[in-house]
């Protein structure tokens, strides 16, 4: 699985954690780009995340994925493991 | 009722995470609800269980406001000066405290002294915050008892040696249920079954607690919400009454028409049969709850009894109130049950394994609950985890309620005989006893107050408490009557809540009467009583109000049946006026006043 399909799927999850359709993610979107984007849903799109892709992510990093681009990494690290 | 399949039970727990502001967008455009405040106080990170108890109860026209306590003050926020929650005034308050918020534990060097003394100081931490609450807000309070610690110092012994961890959550759950069980407007909400029946491993996940201060797994949120909801939509009158059944393949495998009776699956033999006994068994305990059963199946009547009476079931016709067995619709049966016992659809649960029989009778009634029976193994576990029958006070009336329905159905039969309806009344034989409220029969009132939705002229609901400041006020009065008749006691079925004002006007801020004895000049009575009391405190003039809830159109024109006059109207409140003469005539003919 490469970075765009990766992407692909935060996207989604983006659009539906923050009901909006016509939400854009790259790769450089953060955490201080989206206002809603706080703690809690921070969780609950680790969450699904978790389903998605049957991974878990470390506790301890948790808290430092703050920017698309660092949860791709992560994800991807997790899968190919 | 609920109308969003995807919040009722059996849910998705990370659909709703997902999709919480979506749903609460589909249900923003509802109308006609109950607008509630809850207050949370909590001993960790509320987060999304306030959103998604938000969203349950939406489904459930419920529509709440919240006071969300600061994150861990729990005991400071009820036992202090509180200006903002006592402005908030709330009308339920949720204490979400877990394992996590128990001051202090055993150690393995306490000796048993030592252990029942910190056992009693948290009781006392814990009963200082509801009678406080209970003092200031006098309103329902919803507890959390504690789940279990996911470690154990002692291995299994920690279950019961005397400074064992989880032997102390048990005790303290032990003392935490008999405190409700002695005290009104108290009630538990279970996490110690709920995070057993969700997995104690996986709800004490501990990242969660680490990085959010969330004290159980996020997946859990939607189950302990989703029963926070059970309780609340049950305390405001809310819940099922009665569940209509299918036969066969419902209440036993196979069927009965080809299959014979001596051949139909039930009875602890076989292991489709042990499922449906079991569902058997565990109707039977609701029916001894309250709870009315009713048979609605296409069969041979004759056919259908030799089932229901098998003796290789537990239920037998004597549990049920109605039972249609014929080759009509479904959905027909079904009107004229909710007919015969006098409930409306809203208050029915439909059980039948058949999909396009369940699909038909939700075209053609609506405002029933249908749920999905998939596998005869589930059909309790959907029955029982669907929170439709949440109980939040059972009281003797409930032990007797079918043979209420029953006689009720006898009196039915028995009208057929007269052609002239006084004669059918002066039959009866009533008597009645009408008195104000006790602190005996607030239980029954507040009960038949906050469960009555036909004949309901306000759909004001009322907490216990607030029930309770009436009793012996000088600014109310009170009624309630109960009516016995010769097929039997019916119990307390009718109150009235009057207040008067300072120009000596007394409005009926709520009158309820149970719809088992709709049409026996109980009102007549009742108004009676009202107009003697009116005069003996010198009271001239009478103020009804009709409130429309979309459930009691049948009493829209009762006022003017008792000879009041229309003051004004708008489109769901209609006022009336009521002139208290000295030479009141006596309404009620029928019933003998005891």
């Amino acid at each position: 699985m490469n970075d765009e399909q990766i992407i692909e799927v935060i996207t989604r999850m983006f659009r539906e954690v923050f009901d909006d359709e016509s939400m854009v993610i790259t790769g450089s979107t953060s955490q201080e780009d989206i206002e809603e984007w706080d703690s809690l849903s921070h969780l609950r799109i680790i969450l699904l995340l978790e389903k998605e892709f049957g991974i878990k992510f470390d506790i301890d990093r948790v808290g430092s994925l703050t920017s698309v681009g660092s949860i791709v990494q992560e994800v991807r690290n997790l899968v190919r493991r | 009722m609920g109308e969003m399949r995807e919040l009722e039970y059996p849910f998705d727990s990370i659909d709703i995470l997902l999709h919480q502001k979506k749903y609460r967008k589909i249900m923003s455009h509802k109308e006609h609800l109950e607008i509630k405040r809850i207050a949370i106080l909590s001993g960790s990170t509320v987060g999304d269980l306030k959103g998604i108890l938000e969203l349950f109860l939406l489904n459930n026209n419920i529509k709440p406001q919240f006071y969300e306590g600061l994150y861990n003050r729990f005991f400071e926020e009820a036992v202090f000066h509180n200006q903002d929650l006592n402005e908030f005034r709330p009308d339920v308050i949720y204490i979400h405290t877990t394992n996590r918020n128990i001051s202090r534990l055993p150690t393995p060097q306490m000796n048993e002294a030592e252990v029942m003394e910190l056992l009693r100081g948290e009781m006392e931490r814990f009963e200082s915050v509801w009678k406080s609450l209970a003092e200031k807000y006098n309103c329902p309070i919803i507890q959390n008892n504690f789940d279990l610690m996911p470690f154990r110092v002692f291995g299994n012994a920690d279950c019961y040696y005397v400074n064992g961890i989880n032997r102390f959550i048990a005790m303290l759950n032990d003392q935490f249920s008999r405190y409700a069980q002695n005290h009104q407007n108290f009630y538990l909400c279970d996490i110690n079954y709920l995070s057993a029946w969700f997995g104690l491993e996986k709800w004490s996940e501990p990242g969660y607690w680490y990085n959010y201060k969330y004290a159980m797994h996020p997946e859990a949120i939607p189950l302990l919400a989703f029963n926070v909801a059970n309780i609340i939509k049950a305390l405001y009158g809310k819940n099922k009454k009665a569940i209509i059944t299918d036969l066969d393949n419902t209440l036993w495998g196979g069927v009965i028409g080809d299959d014979g009776p001596g051949n139909i699956k039930l009875g602890v033999e076989t292991p489709q049969g042990i499922a449906y006994y079991e569902l058997q068994q565990y109707l039977k305990y609701l029916k001894q709850r309250g709870i009315i059963l009713c048979v609605c199946s296409k069969n041979e009547e004759e056919m259908a009894y030799e089932g229901i009476n098998s003796s290789a079931g537990v239920l037998s016709e004597d549990d049920f109130a109605v039972i249609k067995a014929n080759w009509n619709e479904k959905h027909e049966n079904i009107v004229e049950i909710c007919r015969e016992i006098n409930l409306l659809p809203e208050s029915m649960v439909f059980l039948d394994d058949n999909e396009v029989e369940r699909d038909s009778v939700k075209a053609f009634i609506p405002r029933i609950t249908v749920p999905e029976l998939n596998e005869p193994a589930y059909y309790r576990k959907i029955l029982d985890q669907c929170g439709f029958f949440e109980c939040v006070g059972f009281t003797e009336d409930d032990k007797f309620r079918t043979e209420f329905y029953r006689a009720n159905i006898e009196r039915e039969n028995l009208k057929l005989k007269y052609d002239n309806y006084d004669d059918y009344l002066l039959s009866l034989q009533m008597k009645a006893l009408v008195e104000p409220f006790t602190h005996v029969n607030i239980e029954r009132v507040c009960q038949l107050i906050n469960k009555t939705n036909q004949f309901n002229l306000t759909g004001i609901r009322f907490s216990q408490s607030e029930l309770e400041h009436t009793i012996g006020s000088e600014n109310n009065i009170t009624l309630c009557a109960r009516l016995t008749d010769k097929f039997g006691d019916n119990g307390i079925v009718s109150a009235v809540i009057g207040e008067f004002d300072y120009k000596g006007v007394l409005t009926i801020v709520s009158w309820v009467m149970s719809c088992r004895v709709f049409k026996r000049h109980l009102e007549y009575l009742v108004f009676d009583k009202l107009v003697e009391k009116c005069l003996e405190k010198g009271i001239k003039s009478i103020r009804g109000i009709y409130v429309d809830t979309g459930r009691n159109k049948l009493c829209s024109d009762f006022y003017s049946q008792l000879g009041f006059t229309k003051k004004e109207q708008t489109d769901e409140r209609t006022e009336w006026e009521y002139l208290i003469y000295k030479d009141y005539k006596i309404k009620n003919t029928v019933i003998e006043v005891l």
